[in-house]
């Protein structure tokens, strides 16, 4: 369902990114994409939400070639994809609620249909007492289960998580950990990125190591290994 | 679909405005700024033109008749006269009328009245006063009359003013030019700076324009919500301005008219407050939305 095909970028003159990345990601499966900061985890999740423009090859999502999109399909393939930070990125103005809502309010949904799902993906979370609290006024662990649920709401083929628990303490960690296996489980697509050695040792799926912007090992079931 | 995206981005645009109230009033304060410096200049303008209407309506050619000049002579001149495109009006002065005022002017002076009384008929002849649209016409129209060689015409009053009313003339043009450079020149240092505070009220959300584009939000959908503030910002900043102006030009106003022998700024304002609205209004709102598309742009590329 994700494909990158002999992927490169380049950012100023010499410095390569990435550098003839290949590999598949199959529906359903659980990717946990490693390697140090500089490896070009975050280029590869910045080049899969067209944020960025490869310089050689080619990024496949669904058979959609994803740099081929025109600016106002691209927000169509995003909706598909949902994504999580490690800085949360709520929007500060917005309550838990209308974060999630404005997902689906983006979408084109109707009202009724946020009605219903919002406090569902909530509840999910764990935050159903906390809908109309602002982002400020919560914890970062409780920030990046909003930022989750946002993620979930649209009902996306696959969650695209960058560093999720980067600002978290343990705990907290292993509760977005916990939640994204669930996601998983449930029949959703999970591609996370990190360095946390804990987490990948434990979760004992399928591992893409990257060192230098190139794919070093990809194991069915992989450890943390640099 | 598309009637409740555009209910949504006008709620958000709302919602925005109000929970960003301190960007919000800033932004508003600025385009108060603008937009009162727009309204000045208007105002200065409206004053500054009917001054020199004022003015210009003070200059004229008079054309003196011979005293025994038959009636039907002077109304022939008047008719080419009024006939002439550059011609305003034509003032007729009988006789009778000259002698009226001459008298009038110099009724302290018993000498002139006494040699009046004593030469016992009227030594006035009958005059026309012409009034030109614009006063470099005054020459042609004075050719006009010298060239075409009527008999009954004793002379024309426009050699021996020519010079001042070529000077008149230029000062005229001079005086309309500057103001309209100078109304220029501060309506596009306003717009500059309420613009560059638009663009930095949005540069401070740039991180979020991001985040909305990532969540999948179409471009649209993302800035319509700023030109919706922009709107709303326009507005507020001109009801503002426009009751700013109220005691404003009810100082002001009398005062200038008394400086300048103009228009009373203040019943302009309130005789054309709706267009002097409208005017400011539609500076707000091309001011607030015209800077939110462009301040956006630049964060809607992800």
């Amino acid at each position: 369902m994700i494909y990158f095909d002999n992927v490169s970028k380049l950012y100023s003159a010499g410095a390569a990114a990435l550098e003839s990345v290949t590999f598949t990601i199959e529906p359903k499966e659980f990717v946990s994409l490693v390697g140090q900061s500089g490896a070009g985890k975050s280029t590869l999740i910045r080049l899969l939400l067209a944020e960025e423009k490869p310089s050689k090859g080619k990024v496949f999502f669904e058979s959609l070639d994803v740099h081929n999109l025109t600016s106002s399909e691209i927000p169509f393939v995003r909706r598909k994809i949902g994504t999580v930070f490690q800085d949360f990125r709520l929007l500060p103005t917005k309550t838990a609620y209308e974060n999630i809502a404005f997902a689906l309010e983006a979408a084109g949904k109707d009202d009724a249909e946020i009605a219903a799902d919002v406090p569902h993906v909530l509840d999910l979370v764990g935050l159903a007492d906390k809908s109309d609290y602002f982002p400020h006024e919560l914890s970062g662990g409780q920030q990046q289960r909003v930022a989750i649920a946002r993620a979930l709401v649209n009902r996306p083929e696959v969650v695209v998580a960058d560093e999720p628990t980067g600002n978290l303490d343990p705990l907290n960690t292993w509760e977005i950990i916990r939640l994204l296996a669930k996601i998983n489980e449930l029949g959703t697509t999970v591609l996370l990125a990190t360095h946390d050695k804990d987490i990948i040792d434990t979760i004992g799926k399928r591992v893409i190591t990257f060192e230098g912007g190139r794919v070093v090992r990809d194991e069915k079931r992989g450890r943390y290994i640099l | 679909m598309f009637v409740t995206s555009f209910k949504r981005v006008i709620r958000n645009a709302f919602i925005s405005f109000w929970r960003n109230g301190w960007v919000s009033l800033a932004t508003i304060l600025v385009m108060v700024l603008a937009i009162f410096m727009v309204g000045s200049l208007i105002l200065f303008l409206v004053l500054l033109e009917s001054t020199l209407q004022e003015v210009e309506k003070k200059v004229d050619v008079t054309v003196y008749f011979k005293v025994d000049a038959a009636e039907t002579d002077t109304t022939h001149v008047q008719e080419l006269l009024l006939r002439m495109p550059e011609v305003k009006n034509v003032e007729y002065i009988s006789r009778e009328e000259s002698l009226k005022r001459f008298k009038e002017r110099h009724k302290d002076n018993s000498l002139i009245a006494s040699a009046l009384d004593e030469l016992g008929q009227n030594p006035l002849g009958a005059s026309l006063r012409v009034q030109a649209i614009s006063p470099q016409s005054y020459g042609s129209i004075a050719n006009f009359l010298e060239s075409g060689s009527f008999d009954s015409i004793d002379k024309v009053n426009y050699k021996q003013n020519q010079r001042v009313f070529e000077r008149l003339a230029n000062i005229l043009n001079m005086s309309r030019r500057i103001g309209i450079g100078i109304s220029v020149a501060l309506g596009f240092i306003a717009f500059l700076v309420a613009f560059n505070t638009i663009s930095l009220a949005i540069y401070t959300a740039r991180d979020e324009i991001g985040v909305m584009r990532l969540v999948g939000a179409s471009a649209w959908y993302v800035r319509g919500p700023f030109l919706v503030e922009g709107v709303i910002h326009g507005f507020f900043s001109s009801v503002i301005t426009m009751l700013a102006f109220w005691p404003l030009t009810l100082w002001v106003g009398p005062r200038a008219r008394d400086f300048f022998a103009g228009v009373d700024l203040h019943s302009y304002y309130t005789q054309n407050f709706i267009q002097f609205f409208l005017v400011l209004f539609l500076v707000g709102i091309v001011l607030g939305v015209f800077s939110s598309f462009i301040a956006t742009r630049r964060y809607l590329k992800i």
